[in-house]
């Protein structure tokens, strides 16, 4: 493809684990290729793996915007009851505690989004048999090095035990976004299982 | 030094004379500073050094001290403070009977966070050639470190979200100690530890054939 004559590595993988040299072959629909050495999943192509996780990022954005803008959490107490979106509570937290405030919105909010369009990027033009778009590869690498930090199931975790440590004080009730990003943590999980980085690359090659 | 493991036989790519970029998997001839396919940076040597896990790890683990010395949150009601620390807080998660929550609480924040500085610390000096493990075990660890790490992130989440509903006026005085910072740092400083250690030095050990 790069003009030069074909190099004796052309078509060679190494595992990114224990550096076993191997064949880069096309994997079948439903198989999968493991390294012989350290039994490193390499390779879980599936025909819709593609589709599969182009229609999951989709998902995250739109209800990435609907999980900010919708109630999160409504709180009674002493009488009165309040709603409070994720946004309402990143413009309230304010003063010493921003830096905080910031991280956790990066966590759970904007790595995630960016992770989201990264992959609409990347995958549309594939997933309908054109050419990768333009810098589609630092895309997908900043897709893939971002996932450890997108951390909203972790949050949900969190969002549980704040509420049992406030359970004496106010009386405290979940709000539609809540549900919103109990669907996104499942949608990640999804997406992990289906994206196959060594399949995609081969396309953007 | 070299620890028997069963089906290892077959090259590598190091020594075939080339490097495997971790990225996207292609093999690419030593010396080359970039992927040929993906654009990843690829190292001089062929391997990640350990030098920046242990660079990691250092400031996780110095930034862990303060994070279990200072409040994690200052409670002041009535013109008086209560100030909690990690450990402090699942203390009182266990006296108002919230055993779950204070179980969930306590692997999160203590018995990951020294389980992965003790699992970092052994995987660099393996692959230093002190000691001996098979490398199916050694892999199976480092992944089992790089996927929990970020769990620990719990508290910090606590903590903002606590703070987020006294903004509101959801709650009475309710702020994040010194400690939460530390705490969030320590947890992001050895995930990068985590990341920085290349897996395929646990494989080194065996040579290349």
């Amino acid at each position: 493809m790069n003009g030069r004559p074909a190099r004796h590595q052309t078509g060679l993988l190494a595992c990114h684990c224990c550096d076993a040299l191997l064949t880069e072959i096309d994997t079948e629909p439903g198989q999968r290729l493991i390294c012989p050495r350290c039994e490193t999943v390499l390779t879980t192509s599936r025909s819709h793996s593609i589709s599969g996780v182009l229609v999951s990022a989709i998902c995250m954005a739109v209800l990435m915007v609907a999980a900010m803008l919708l109630p999160f959490i409504s709180l009674s107490a002493g009488g009165l009851e309040r709603n409070a979106a994720i946004l309402d509570a990143a413009r309230a937290v304010g003063g010493a505690a921003w830096p905080l405030a910031l991280a956790v919105g990066a966590m759970i909010a904007m790595i995630p989004m960016a992770r989201a369009l990264a992959l609409i990027y990347v995958l549309t033009p594939l997933s309908i048999g054109r050419a990768p778009a333009p810098g589609a590869r630092a895309a997908f690498r900043l897709a893939i090095e971002l996932r450890p930090w997108s951390m909203v199931e972790i949050f949900l975790i969190g969002v549980v035990v704040a509420l049992v440590k406030v359970a004496g004080l106010a009386s405290v009730a979940l709000g539609a976004a809540f549900w919103l990003f109990v669907a996104l943590a499942l949608i990640a999980f999804y997406e992990d299982a289906a994206l196959c980085r060594r399949t995609i690359w081969r396309m953007l090659a | 030094m070299r620890t028997r493991d069963p089906h290892i036989e077959g090259p590598t790519a190091l020594s075939s004379g080339l490097i495997g970029c971790e990225i996207c998997g292609r093999a690419v001839s030593v010396g080359a500073e970039t992927c040929t396919r993906c654009g990843g940076r690829l190292p001089r040597s062929g391997r990640r050094s350990t030098d920046a896990v242990w660079a990691w790890l250092f400031a996780g683990m110095i930034f862990y001290i303060p994070a279990n010395l200072y409040p994690m949150l200052i409670a002041s009601q009535f013109g008086s403070e209560q100030a909690s620390t990690i450990v402090g807080g699942a203390i009182d998660l266990i006296d108002h009977g919230s055993y779950a929550i204070a179980v969930i609480v306590l692997v999160a924040s203590v018995v990951i966070p020294i389980t992965k500085f003790a699992a970092i610390i052994w995987l660099c000096l393996l692959v230093r050639g002190r000691g001996e493990a098979s490398s199916h075990r050694a892999l199976q660890l480092y992944e089992v470190v790089e996927f929990i790490g970020r769990w620990s992130m719990i508290d910090v989440f606590v903590v903002a979200i606590l703070a987020a509903l006294v903004q509101m006026g959801f709650l009475a005085s309710l702020q994040p100690g010194a400690a939460a910072p530390f705490f969030a740092l320590s947890v992001a400083f050895t995930m990068m530890a985590a990341r920085a250690f290349d897996p395929r030095l646990i494989w080194d050990r065996l040579g290349g054939h």
